[in-house]
């Protein structure tokens, strides 16, 4: 079920700003794709067009086009809540909702669609959320206890189970681990590990391991300077990047050489 | 790096131990300047209020030179501070137990069966009770809240998000922060005026009081709502957008609930603001001595405008109207009090819940 996605001449704006200009690049199926570069250029920015999240801050806007599996996300006849729904998303911090339990976090975006599920669809939907999202030893036993009472790693993987439990096709993470100690961190890159068979998965990361660690390929954005937009400057296979990178620019972050 | 075996001569020695005034001794200057004060007081024939005054003078001066003397400067402009803060803290607490300990000695004679359950309908020279002006009461601030929340709530909405910083949306806070400042005689007026004109000249009616009411209450509520919905992080309206969840739904389901416990403590706090007027509804829905229950039809009595028509036109025994005015006002206290515990009570259950 998981799909690729097709990205051609994307600017995107804030306003009058262009934040990231003329993005072109294919994200393959059923692998996990990490974004890196400086803070600021554009790598976050990026990721939200995938979901249509951009445009819930005001005033922001984009201009190419985005297509999931061949259907353009920026169709006048898509609905941006039904692209929500394909392209899941999980946040840099964890944000589980407070006045939900650990259960209803994960039914939340099945019951806040006012999906019916009978008891038994639901227990079972929790169980391979949890499951998927490797929480579901520590957690099994305080089900009804609240999301907020778990510790950030915790928290973030119940983030990826609530976004998992929706069974969308793209996973999309904002630096799910920087606010995360190693061992949460290593926990949820062997997460990781284990979705890409099932889902096609982008991550942005300022941690240029991790980005080795987990991407099968890899892209680098750069600034061309204060104030102008964010660009592209190479999209390879991880290994490649790592090794012998196309740019000069990506060599001299990659090895610390950078600004 | 510097070698920690020798350590440097140039840095001299610090001392970290100061004398210090004994832990009791705020309240031992309480106890001396209290009891100079009297000493004083009494040989010259002053006021309680005087004395107290006095004692507080004295003790916050007394406990800043003795601080002065013993420890430092710092540690003197501290007691000061900390003295004048609780002697603020004492004079703004002098007129709420005052007028709480007045009301209540005043007003718990009056309770009783009777004066919970009767009307004032044909009862002359005797005491009666006041169960119409507390149904009264009850209606028309359940009226004024039932047109009041919706209203207030669904501004609120509007102004946090769908608004945002647009024009319309600085036009419509800024018609609210007009609104709050309506004397509410006026909004009383303009409530006759309005149902003048849709029944009838000169009507006078439950509803009318109601909607004089929600005049003062729209406002507040607007503005608590408002506070309460911008602190909704917006980490938690994403997380839902990216669930694929509409906005309205998000609204509904995360933002709001998240929010109920602040909003409920907002309306109460405006329920109590408004439960207590008294001119706009002498105007709209006048007095009566009899018990009515329809909000749309005929006067209404109230607690407040029963309190001041008890002591205005206290009739034929001034004595029994006026103690029932404070047996009003007590029960008045007891509604208002009620309603602030039932919020916290409400607050608590609906707060999102952190902890294990």
């Amino acid at each position: 079920m998981a799909k690729s996605i097709d990205i051609s001449d994307l600017n995107i704006y804030y306003g009058d700003f262009l934040a990231v200009e003329g993005v072109t690049m294919t994200i393959p199926a059923r692998s996990v794709t990490a974004l890196i570069g400086p803070s600021g250029c554009g790598k976050s920015t990026f990721l939200r067009t995938l979901n249509r999240m951009h445009e819930v801050i005001p005033g922001a806007r984009v201009e190419g086009k985005v297509s999931v599996d061949g259907q353009s996300l920026y169709d006048a006849a898509v609905d941006p809540v039904e692209v929500r729904r394909m392209v899941g998303m999980v946040f840099q911090r964890p944000n589980p909702f407070p006045t939900m339990s650990i259960y209803e976090n994960v039914l939340a975006g099945l019951r806040l669609n006012n999906k019916r599920l009978s008891r038994s669809d639901a227990d079972a939907t929790v169980e391979r959320a949890l499951q998927g999202a490797n929480l579901w030893n520590e957690v099994k036993d305080r089900l009804n206890k609240p999301g907020m009472g778990l510790s950030g790693g915790q928290q973030q993987r119940l983030c990826i189970a609530r976004a998992i439990a929706v069974e969308p096709q793209v996973l999309l993470m904002d630096e799910p681990c920087s606010a995360l100690d190693p061992i949460s961190t290593s926990a949820i890159e062997d997460l990781i590990h284990e979705l890409k068979s099932d889902y096609t998965i982008v991550i942005v990361t300022h941690n240029m391991q991790q980005a080795a660690r987990v991407s099968e390929d890899t892209a680098f954005f750069n600034l061309a300077g204060a104030g102008k937009p964010g660009r592209l400057i190479e999209m390879n296979p991880t290994k490649k990047i790592f090794s012998v990178p196309d740019e000069e620019a990506t060599e001299a972050y990659i090895s610390g050489r950078f600004g | 790096m510097t070698d920690l075996a020798t350590p440097p001569e140039t840095h001299a020695h610090v001392p970290l131990r100061h004398p210090r005034l004994p832990s009791y001794a705020p309240w031992l200057v309480v106890g001396l300047a209290a009891a100079a004060a009297a000493l004083v007081g009494l040989t010259l024939g002053w006021s309680l209020t005087g004395i107290v005054v006095l004692a507080m003078v004295l003790h916050v001066v007394g406990l800043t030179v003795w601080s002065r003397a013993v420890e430092n400067a710092r540690a003197a402009t501290d007691r000061l501070v900390t003295s004048l803060v609780w002697v603020a803290l004492t004079i703004a607490l002098v007129p709420l137990v005052s007028l709480v300990l007045k009301v209540v000695t005043e007003g718990a004679a009056e309770l009783n069966g009777r004066f919970l359950t009767w009307s004032m309908r044909n009862v002359v020279g005797e005491p009666g009770g006041i169960y119409h002006a507390i149904v009264g009461t009850l209606l028309i601030t359940l009226a004024a809240t039932v047109i009041s929340v919706p209203v207030g709530l669904l501004s609120a909405i509007y102004l946090v998000e769908y608004g945002g910083q647009s024009r319309l949306a600085g036009w419509i806070r800024f018609l609210v922060d007009v609104m709050t400042g309506i004397p509410s005689i006026v909004a009383g007026l303009f409530a006759y005026a309005l149902f003048s004109l849709i029944i009838g000249p000169g009507t006078q009616l439950g509803l009318g009081g109601g909607v004089a009411l929600s005049l003062l209450m729209i406002p507040i509520v607007v503005r608590s709502a408002e506070e309460m919905l911008k602190l909704v992080p917006a980490d938690l309206r994403e997380a839902s957008y990216a669930l694929g969840v509409p906005k309205w739904r998000t609204i509904v389901k995360v933002v709001l609930p998240t929010a109920m416990a602040g909003i409920i403590t907002g309306v109460t706090l405006a329920i109590a603001r408004v439960i207590g007027e008294t001119a706009p509804l002498l105007i709209i829905c006048g007095s009566t001595d009899s018990v009515n229950f329809n909000l749309f039809n005929g006067q209404m009595a109230s607690l407040p405008v029963f309190i001041y028509s008890s002591y205005t036109q206290p009739g034929t025994n001034p004595e029994i109207l006026k103690g029932m005015a404070w047996g009003a006002a007590l029960i008045l206290i007891i509604i208002v009090m009620a309603l602030n515990l039932i919020a916290r009570l409400a607050g608590k259950f609906f707060a999102p819940k952190r902890g294990r």
